[in-house]
């Protein structure tokens, strides 16, 4: 089990973490969610040792690794940029955990080999051992990147925004790929992401950051479905917002809407166009932009009519 | 708190990488030991010197000839340099030619050739008799002893500052922006005028300020092609290492201080410079 | 042919082409093939007749001496230096940067005064190595001080920016993946800036082995002891040996031309393997 307590970080005069209290279970796969400086990667880095906190512990299995280095931590990590040895191939890469050890903890040379082809096997890269970093696709360097984590045999396993530097049809084979060996090997992981498909369709929990503050944690049905924070609902998801009736902000979803003949909220269609199931309608409702959508079933909304709607499903803030 | 003392008191950033202090204060104890305390020592020597001594030795009427042949020379080959020198740099990013990669190569041979060879060789080439010379010497143009000489081996060794300065700016500047000036109807003049020059304005002017920087302290190159003749073809480092010759240590510090001023007023401006032209790009 | 907008006709090309090439070749190639017809006048007999004398034996191994001391100082002040800069933050980086380039602004002789200020015989600590029988100025201690300082920045300044660009990313990985601090310098760092050193390093030893006014003032001229090669071209020029002069010159001529082609051929590798961008 992971538990991060009450950390804090500050670079200079920017404070990048206030008070952060985290816990893991063992297997889970946890994504660090947020936009670009609300601190995600800095947590990540805390974890790993890359980065002192200011205030506050990290416990492994109920031990304080506060002060321990990154290299007694025992954590696999993957940098966004993958940060492959260049100047070593494949396989050296993958062994290199393995080859630093003391003499008295270092495995034999043909045991060192034996573990990185395995390690390859396992990452679908066969027989390119003997490859440079440099020869490789940007996906095939991912998964090289991720075998010479997992050679020191990690308590944990720690990715910065690990699809970031990919394109996107790369991007979604390897998302399945990781998913399917995480089930396979059910090692504690933590990854960082801006990118909230990415995060709802891999991770077990979502922690959503903001500010250097966690706004949210759950599954990422309960971050889509009862987000906590306003900006939980308008980062994860399309969100409408409208003033409340008794003041404060009503948000609800573009398909959580039903069209009503009378009553509800009227709504000045813009522009409509056809999205999967639906015909999406832009318009204006009151001094609000709203979107939302109707079933392609029904006729397409002509532009200019005005439409009332009622949300099925809304929250207050 | 435990943790609180990992980062108590620390005026660097924390960092997991190791060596911080070792490479630190090696490399500062280091840079004291051979450069700062050498270089105030001279600063130290002029200072006790008195105003009016210094100003005596270091502002004697021979002094002030060899400061206006030193800055003089240096800035007109500082000038032939800038314009030749944006032509190489232009020719190498721009055009591909034969043999190419070996002239490119060649640039670079001021920075590798010991001034002294340098020196001799210019004025093998440039004395009357020489190869260049003796051509010349009929027309009553005279090389070799005099500044036109002493700028030439100038020319030679500020080349390379310019063309290396200039390069990187060229080949980074992308033929997008050509382009758009093109579509918009610009010429081909008005786009290097317009576009081109402003772009690399920063980087000529670093190469010239090195290339100048340079120049005013240059000796062993200049010396052999130089003549020497006090008030007339005598620069100011031969100056320098005269009065040393002579055991006038006051003197030698003086117009040493001097120089170093003004060549760190130079190395101020191109920081300048150069921060001025990262702020307006942005970078 | 065709006119395109962003190119000179293939005239203008020509004349810029030619004009560069002239103004190189005069300025460039024609000293070079000077040194070399100059030193071979009297063929290659007298050539080697006039570089093989003790004083001009002398004069090569001192420079040999000086650059094998002063080189691999610069190694490790370099390595240390960018290492400090590079993998961490602190304030007053800039101004340390500056500091170590600030050699560079600085006249040869000038190089050469601040140690004659300071060990000399009228020099700061001149009455005490006087006392203690040591001697700085005029002998071989002296012309390493002035050679380290005059080629201060150039591994440094070559190191630096090429280690800012690589970041910090793969020691973490190293350290991250157990490595200890020597095993992550050893294994990770070096190969990754080795080129960019070995550039450096040829670059300082050019220098090293060139360089004529800082060494010239603090050398004393003492044929056969203080006399490094750039300074024995000078005293055989001064006598009018002008073939033995241009002889020894062509042998430092031959070390330039051998340090343009290594560095052109790491300048090539780099492109090759992005190994200086990435």
């Amino acid at each position: 089990m992971i538990r991060v307590q009450n950390i804090t970080k500050r670079f200079g005069d920017y404070a990048a973490l206030h008070g952060i209290d985290l816990e893991i279970q063992d297997g889970e796969f946890i994504a660090l969610l947020g936009p670009s400086g609300s601190g995600k990667t800095t947590l990540l880095r805390i974890i790993a040792g890359l980065e002192f906190q200011d205030s506050g512990e990290v416990f492994f299995n109920g031990e304080d690794v506060s002060q321990r280095k990154v290299a007694d931590r025992q954590v696999g990590f993957v940098f966004q940029q993958y940060a492959l040895f260049r100047h070593m191939t494949v396989a050296e890469n993958v062994a290199f955990g393995l080859s630093v050890k003391s003499r008295r903890e270092r495995p034999s040379k043909a045991e060192i080999r034996a573990r990185a082809d395995e390690l390859l096997r396992l990452v679908q890269l066969e027989g390119l051992g003997k490859r440079y970093p440099g020869q490789l696709s940007g996906g095939q360097r991912q998964r090289v990147a991720l075998a010479r984590a997992l050679a020191i045999e990690p308590k944990l396993l720690l990715l910065d925004e690990p699809f970031g530097a990919l394109d996107a049809k790369v991007r979604k084979d390897l998302r399945r790929w990781l998913r399917d060996l995480h089930k396979q090997m059910g090692l504690t992981s933590i990854f960082v992401t801006h990118d909230q498909e990415e995060a709802l369709e891999l991770a077990d929990r979502v922690v959503v950051m903001d500010h250097g503050r966690i706004e949210q944690i759950g599954r990422p049905e309960e971050i889509y479905m009862d987000p906590a924070t306003p900006f939980v609902s308008h980062f994860v998801g399309e969100t409408n917002r409208l003033a409340g009736p008794s003041g404060g902000e009503i948000h609800f979803r573009p398909h959580d809407v039903e069209l009503v003949a009378e009553g509800g909220q009227a709504v000045l269609v813009d522009n409509v166009f056809r999205k999967g199931g639906f015909w999406r309608v832009e318009g204006v409702a009151g001094d609000a932009l709203v979107e939302i959508d109707v079933d392609a079933a029904l006729p397409a909304p002509a532009v200019g009519e005005t439409l009332r709607f009622a949300p099925t499903r809304q929250r207050q803030f | 708190m435990s943790s609180t003392s990992l980062t108590a008191g620390r005026w660097r950033r924390p960092s997991v990488l190791p060596g911080f202090g070792l490479t630190f204060g090696f490399s500062l104890a280091w840079l004291t030991l051979i450069v700062l305390i050498p270089l105030a020592t001279i600063f130290l020597k002029a200072a006790g010197m008195g105003w009016s001594q210094f100003v005596d030795v270091g502002f004697s009427p021979r002094a002030i000839a060899a400061y206006r042949l030193s800055f003089g020379t240096a800035a007109a080959a500082g000038l032939v340099n800038a314009v030749f020198g944006l032509l190489v740099a232009w020719v190498l990013v721009r055009y591909s030619f034969p043999g190419q990669r070996v002239i490119s190569a060649l640039v670079d041979l001021p920075f590798a050739l010991p001034t002294a060879v340098a020196g001799i060789a210019l004025t093998a080439l440039y004395a009357p008799t020489g190869w260049v010379g003796q051509y010349l010497d009929p027309l009553g143009i005279k090389v070799a002893f005099t500044p036109i000489g002493i700028t030439i081996a100038l020319v030679f060794i500020g080349l390379p500052f310019v063309v290396r300065s200039v390069e990187p700016v060229l080949a980074d500047l992308g033929k997008d922006v050509e382009e758009a000036a093109a579509t918009l109807g610009a010429t081909r003049s008005q786009t290097f005028s317009r576009v081109i020059l402003p772009a690399i304005g920063p980087a000529l002017l670093t190469g010239f300020a090195m290339a100048f920087a340079r120049g005013v302290g240059e000796y062993g190159s200049v010396i052999f092609i130089s003549g020497n003749m006090p008030g007339k073809t005598e620069i100011a480092p031969l100056l320098i290492v005269t009065q040393l010759e002579q055991y006038a240590y006051e003197g030698a510090t003086a117009i040493a201080t001097v120089m170093m001023l003004a060549s760190f007023s130079i190395l101020l401006l191109i920081n300048l410079i150069q921060a001025q032209g990262r702020k307006r790009m942005g970078a | 042919m065709t006119m395109r907008a962003t190119t000179e006709g293939f005239a203008t090309r020509l004349v810029l082409i030619t004009v560069a090439m002239l103004f190189l070749g005069f300025f460039l190639l024609l000293p070079l093939v000077a040194v070399f017809s100059e030193a071979l006048k009297q063929g290659i007999g007298g050539f080697i007749e006039h570089v093989d004398t003790p004083d001009a034996w002398a004069a090569i191994r001192l420079t040999l001496l000086i650059a094998a001391i002063s080189v691999p100082l610069n190694i490790v002040f370099g390595i240390a230096a960018s290492w400090a800069i590079t993998k961490f933050s602190f304030p007053g980086k800039s101004l340390l940067i500056t500091l170590i380039d600030l050699p560079f602004s600085v006249s040869p002789v000038v190089s050469g005064l601040i140690f004659v200020l300071l060990f000399g015989a009228n020099g700061l600590f001149g009455a005490w190595l006087a006392e203690h029988d040591l001697k700085i100025i005029f002998a071989v201690p002296g012309i390493v001080l002035a050679t380290v300082f005059i080629t201060f920045p150039f591994v440094a300044r070559e190191l630096i920016p090429l280690m800012m660009e690589q970041g910090k990313d793969d020691e973490e990985a190293a350290l991250s993946l157990g490595a200890s601090g020597w095993q992550t310098f050893w294994h990770v760092t070096l190969p990754n800036i080795r080129w960019g050193l070995l550039y450096g390093v040829l670059l300082c030893n050019a220098r090293a082995m060139g360089e004529f006014g800082a060494v010239s003032v603090v050398s004393g001229h003492i044929r056969g002891e203080t006399n490094t090669m750039p300074l024995h071209v000078e005293i055989l020029y001064n006598e009018y040996d002008f073939v033995g002069a241009f002889a020894v010159a062509s042998l430092l001529a031959c070390l330039a031309l051998v340090t343009l082609v290594a560095k052109s051929v790491l300048e090539w590798r780099f492109d090759l393997h992005g190994g200086a961008k990435h």
